[in-house]
C-alpha cells in the first residue's frame, strides 16, 4: 500500500496497474491521432499527385496550347483542348458574384453585430445560415426556373445602356454568366457573412466605447473601430467565397448555356467554367486520355483554389499575430 | 497511509526559464505545510513538482530529486501517472466533470483506473463523501450533477473526488481562493480533520489561512520579476509567524510588501 | 471657438445647451442614410431564402403528400407519365451519407484531437493548413481525385461506395473544425483535474475530454451530413442515376435524390418537372431537418 511503483506492486492501491497499460493506451490513442493528422496532410498530397499523374499524358498528346487554346477536341486520336475561355468564365463569374455579394454580405454582417436587437441577432444570424444549408442543385433549378425570367430584363437594361463596353455586349443567350454570377453570389454571401460576422463581433469594446465617447454617431463607430478592425477578417472571408464561386459544380451547368465556339468577352454570353466543362463531360470519361484533359482541367481547378484558399488563411494569420 | 517528502537541490524550469531555483525540504507525514509568497514567487510551480503535474504544461522539467519516503519520483522507473494517484491533488477552481453526477465525480478517479465493482464504488463515494464533509449535504442526490452545488460545496466535491483514490499526499492549490469566508471556514476545518491521515500541502495567498491551519509554514520569494522563485525560510508556522530568522520573511508577513 | 471659451463663465449655459445639439446635419442624415442601407442589406439577403423555399414548397409539396412518393421508385416510369415515389433516391442519399460519416467522424475526431491534445510544432501547422485547404476544395475536384483513384487506377464501377469516398473529403474538415472549436472550449482544469486522479492522458481524453464536447462534436456531424447529402458534383462523376432501388453500394448503379433531381431537369414534360421540385423539396426537408437537430444539440448541450 506504500509503494509507488505501479509496476513491482501491481495491486497497491486502486488497480496499480495501471500504469503499464496507461503507456500502450496512450502510444495507441497518441499514434491514432497522429496518424489521422498526417493522413489529413497526405490526402492533399495525394489529390495533388493522382490529378497530375493522370493529366500528364493527356497533356503530351495535346496538339492545342493548353493554357492559350479555346478548343476542346477530346475524340479519340487528335486530342486538341486548352483551358483559355474556361479560364476566364470561371474567373469572370466568380468576380462578378464577389462584386455582389461583399457589399451585400458586409452589410448584413454589421447589422447583426452592430444594429440589430440584441434578442433577434442570433435567430435572424440561423435565418442567414440557412442559405448556406440550401443545395447547390435547389440554386441551380431555382435560378433556371425562375430567377431567369427576372434577370433577363436588367440585363437588356444594361445591355442598351452600357452596350458599347466589351464586358456588356449584348448576346441571345438565355443562360449568361450573369446569371449564373447572380445564383453564384447568393450562395457565397452566407458564407461571408458568417466569417464578417465573427471578426465583427471581436472588435474590442473598449474601441467602440472610444469611438462612441468622442461623440461619433454609430455608423461613425462602425467606420472608424468596427470595420478597420474587421478588415483582414472580411478579406479573408471574401477569398473563401471566391474559392466557393470558382469551384461551384452543378448551379453554374444547370444554368450557363453552352456555346463552343462562340466566345465573347461579355457577361451577357453562356460559356463554361472548369467545374462545368467536368460536369457535362463526365458521361464521356471512357479512355483514360479523354478523361485526363478533363482531370487537367480539375488540376487547374484545384490549383487555382488551392492558392485562393491558400491567401486566405495566410491573412487570417497575420491577424492573429496582430491581435495577439 | 501518509508519507514523508524530501526535496532535494530542486531546480524547476518551463522551457529555458528557470521558475523556481534550489528548493531542499522536508514534509513530515500527518501535517499540515503551508507554502506562502508573493505572486509569481513559484510556490504553485514547485507544488506542482510533487506530484509531477508541472510536466502537463509544455516544457516542464525538473532537476534535483523529490523523494516520496526514499523513492526519487523523477527516477526513470516511475510512471507519472502512477505519482499523481498516490499524490492527489486540489485546484484553485472547484473543477468538477461536467458531464457526471455527484457520485460519478467522486467515483471517477477508481473507474477510470479500472475499478468496477458496484459495491466498492458505492462504499468508497460515501467514504470519501463523507471524509470530504459534504455526505449529509448530498446523500439524497447523489445522481444529480456535480456542477449544480454552489462553490463552497463542488470544492469539497473535489476535495471528496481527490481522496476518493486514497491517495498518501494531498496538494492543495490556493483551494479557498475562488470561495466565500464561510466556505473557506468549511475547508478549513476539514483540512484540519483529515491531517490525522494525509500529508497535505496547501498554498495559500492567505497568511491567516496559513497561520490558522498549517503545522509548518515555507516561505518562497523571488529577487526580480524574471529571477527564478526561492525557498527563503520553513519552519514551524508559531514561529514563522511570531519570530522569522530571514528579514524578507519578516517583511512579508508584516504586510511591508507583496 | 468662441462657445468653448465663453461656455467656462458663468451663467453661459444657453451655450452649452447649443453644443449639445450641435451634430452637424451631413453627419447624422450620413448615419441615418447608412442605418438604412444595413438594414435593406439584410432585407435583400432574406429575399432569395424566402423566395427559394417558397418556390420549391409550392411547386413540390403536392407529390409529397402521397405516400407512394415515399415508399415506392421510379422504376418502369417514363418521364410522361406521373406516378412512382422518391424512396430509392432517399436510401441512396442516406446510405450514401451514412457510410461517408463512418468513415470520416473517427478520422475527423482523432484530427481534431491530434490538433488540439497533441499537436505541437510543424506537423499541427501543417495539418491547420491543410484541413483549411480540404475545406475549400470544390466537390467536382473531390470527386475526380477518386475518380482517379477508383476507376482509372484501380478498374473498379462507378458504384456508390465510390460517391461515399468522394464525401468522406468534403465531411472530414467540417467535423475536424467543430471538434476542434468544442475541444479547446473543454476547460484546461477538467484535464489537470484528471490527470491529478492518476489518469493517463489518452483515458483522460475519452473520458472527459470527449464526453464534455460531445454535443458540439455531434452538432458537427449534423451539419457535415447535411452538407454531403445536398452535394451533387461527386455524384456526376462517380453516381450514375437508376430509377430502381439499389441497396448495394459496391454493385450497380445507385440513385439519390441530387441526381434524382438532375435526371427530372432535362425533362419538358410536366409530369417530370412535378417530380424535379418534389425531389428538390424531399432534400430541402432532409438537409433542414438535419442542420435544426445540430441546432438543437447545440443549444440544449453547451459546454458549461
Amino acid at each position: 500500500m506504500t509503494s509507488i511503483t505501479g509496476h513491482s506492486e501491481a495491486d497497491a492501491g486502486p488497480s496499480g496497474d495501471m500504469a503499464a497499460t496507461g503507456r500502450v493506451g496512450d502510444r495507441v490513442f497518441s499514434g491514432l491521432a497522429t496518424g489521422s493528422g498526417v493522413f489529413v496532410v497526405t490526402l492533399i498530397g495525394l489529390v495533388a499527385a493522382f490529378l497530375l499523374a493522370q493529366a500528364v499524358p493527356s497533356l503530351m498528346d495535346n496538339k492545342a496550347g493548353f493554357l492559350t487554346s479555346r478548343e476542346w477536341q477530346v475524340s479519340a486520336g487528335d486530342l486538341r483542348f486548352g483551358i483559355a475561355d474556361l479560364l476566364w468564365v470561371t474567373v469572370i463569374s466568380s468576380i462578378i458574384a464577389m462584386a455582389i455579394a461583399v457589399p451585400i454580405a458586409i452589410g448584413v454582417a454589421l447589422f447583426l453585430t452592430q444594429y440589430a436587437p440584441r434578442r433577434l441577432a442570433r435567430p435572424f444570424a440561423s435565418l442567414i445560415d440557412l442559405l448556406a444549408a440550401v443545395p447547390s442543385i435547389v440554386y441551380g433549378i431555382w435560378g433556371y426556373f425562375v430567377l431567369r425570367d427576372f434577370v433577363q430584363p436588367v440585363q437588356r437594361f444594361v445591355e442598351s445602356a452600357l452596350g458599347w463596353f466589351p464586358l456588356f455586349a449584348p448576346l441571345t443567350v438565355s443562360g449568361t454568366i450573369f446569371l449564373a454570377s447572380i445564383v453564384l453570389a447568393i450562395m457565397i454571401l452566407p458564407i461571408i457573412t458568417a466569417i464578417s460576422r465573427e471578426v465583427f463581433d471581436q472588435t474590442p469594446a473598449a474601441h467602440k466605447e472610444a469611438a462612441l465617447a468622442l461623440g461619433a454617431t454609430r455608423w461613425e463607430m462602425v467606420r472608424t473601430a468596427v470595420l478597420p478592425f474587421g478588415k483582414p477578417g472580411v478579406i479573408s472571408a471574401s477569398m473563401l467565397g471566391l474559392g466557393r464561386a470558382l469551384g461551384e459544380t452543378i448551379a453554374v451547368t444547370l444554368l450557363l448555356s453552352v456555346t463552343r465556339g462562340a466566345f465573347s468577352w461579355s457577361a451577357f454570353a453562356g460559356g463554361e467554367t472548369f467545374a462545368s466543362r467536368i460536369a457535362n463531360g463526365s458521361s464521356e470519361f471512357d479512355t483514360p486520355l479523354k478523361t485526363g484533359a478533363y482531370i487537367a482541367a480539375g488540376l487547374v481547378l484545384f490549383l487555382l483554389t488551392f492558392a485562393v484558399n491558400a491567401v486566405a488563411r495566410i491573412v487570417i494569420e497575420r491577424r492573429k499575430a496582430f491581435s495577439e | 497511509m501518509a508519507q514523508r517528502i524530501d526535496v532535494k537541490d530542486l531546480n524547476v524550469y518551463y522551457g529555458s526559464f528557470k521558475a523556481v531555483e534550489d528548493v531542499s525540504m522536508s514534509i513530515e507525514p500527518r501535517t499540515v505545510t503551508a507554502f506562502i509568497g508573493p505572486s509569481g514567487c513559484g510556490k504553485s510551480t514547485f507544488l506542482r513538482t510533487l506530484n509531477r503535474m508541472h510536466e502537463v504544461i509544455a516544457g516542464g522539467r525538473v532537476e534535483g530529486t523529490v523523494a516520496l519516503n526514499g523513492r526519487d519520483l523523477y527516477s526513470k522507473d516511475i510512471d507519472p501517472v502512477a505519482v499523481r494517484r498516490t499524490v492527489g491533488m486540489v485546484f484553485q477552481r472547484p473543477n468538477p466533470f461536467p458531464t457526471m453526477s455527484i457520485f460519478d465525480n467522486v467515483a471517477a478517479g477508481l473507474r477510470l483506473n479500472g475499478v468496477k465493482t458496484k459495491a466498492v464504488l458505492a462504499e468508497a463515494v460515501e467514504r470519501s463523501l463523507k471524509g470530504a464533509n459534504l455526505w449529509n449535504e448530498v446523500k439524497d442526490r447523489l445522481d444529480k450533477p456535480g456542477a449544480g452545488l454552489s462553490g463552497g460545496q463542488q470544492q469539497r466535491l473535489c476535495i471528496a473526488r481527490a481522496i476518493a483514490v486514497e491517495p498518501q499526499v494531498l496538494l492543495m492549490d490556493e483551494p479557498c481562493s475562488a470561495l466565500d469566508p464561510i466556505s473557506t471556514l468549511a475547508i478549513e476545518d476539514l483540512i484540519d480533520e483529515i491531517k490525522q491521515q494525509y500529508t497535505i500541502v496547501i498554498v495559500t495567498h492567505n497568511m491567516q489561512q496559513a497561520a490558522r491551519v498549517s503545522d509548518r509554514t515555507a516561505f518562497f520569494n523571488l529577487a526580480a520579476t524574471g529571477k527564478p522563485g526561492r525557498l527563503i525560510e520553513m519552519g514551524d508556522t508559531a514561529k514563522i509567524f511570531s519570530n522569522p530568522t530571514e528579514k524578507a520573511t519578516e517583511d512579508y508577513i508584516s504586510g511591508r510588501f507583496g | 471657438m468662441s462657445t468653448v471659451t465663453s461656455s467656462t463663465e458663468p451663467g453661459a449655459m444657453p451655450n452649452v445647451a447649443a453644443g449639445l445639439s450641435g451634430l452637424s446635419r451631413g453627419r447624422s442624415v450620413t448615419n441615418s442614410v447608412m442605418t438604412v442601407v444595413v438594414y435593406a442589406a439584410f432585407l435583400l439577403a432574406l429575399v432569395p431564402l424566402a423566395w427559394i423555399l417558397w418556390t420549391v414548397l409550392s411547386r413540390g409539396y403536392t407529390l409529397l403528400l402521397d405516400q407512394n412518393w415515399w415508399l415506392t421508385s421510379q422504376r418502369g416510369i417514363t418521364p410522361r407519365r406521373v406516378g412512382g415515389g422518391a424512396y430509392h433516391a432517399i436510401l441512396g442519399t442516406l446510405v450514401q451519407a451514412a457510410v461517408c460519416a463512418l468513415i470520416a467522424v473517427p478520422i475527423a475526431v482523432f484530427t481534431a484531437i491530434y490538433l488540439v491534445e497533441y499537436g505541437r510544432g510543424k506537423l499541427a501547422r501543417a495539418v491547420s493548413f491543410m484541413v483549411d485547404i480540404l475545406t475549400g476544395i470544390p466537390s467536382i475536384v473531390a470527386a475526380l481525385f477518386i475518380y482517379a483513384v477508383w476507376v482509372t487506377t484501380f478498374g473498379l464501377q462507378r458504384v456508390g461506395f465510390a460517391v461515399s469516398l468522394a464525401l468522406v473529403m468534403l465531411m472530414i474538415p467540417v467535423v475536424v473544425r467543430s471538434t476542434e472549436e468544442m475541444l479547446k472550449l473543454v476547460p484546461n482544469e477538467l484535464r489537470e483535474a484528471s490527470y491529478a486522479l492518476g489518469v493517463p492522458k489518452w483515458k483522460t481524453i475519452a473520458r472527459i475530454v470527449i464526453p464534455t464536447a460531445l454535443s458540439g462534436i455531434i452538432t458537427g456531424v449534423l451539419l457535415g451530413l447535411a452538407r454531403v447529402m445536398g452535394e451533387t458534383a461527386p455524384l456526376l462523376i462517380l453516381g450514375p442515376y437508376s430509377a430502381s432501388i439499389n441497396t448495394s453500394l459496391v454493385d450497380g448503379p445507385m440513385a439519390a435524390l441530387p441526381t434524382m433531381i438532375k435526371d427530372n431537369f432535362g425533362q419538358a414534360l410536366q409530369p417530370a418537372t412535378d417530380r424535379l421540385w418534389a425531389s428538390a423539396l424531399t432534400l430541402i426537408l432532409l438537409v433542414l431537418l438535419l442542420n435544426g437537430a445540430g441546432r438543437v444539440v447545440a443549444r440544449f448541450s453547451a459546454v458549461r
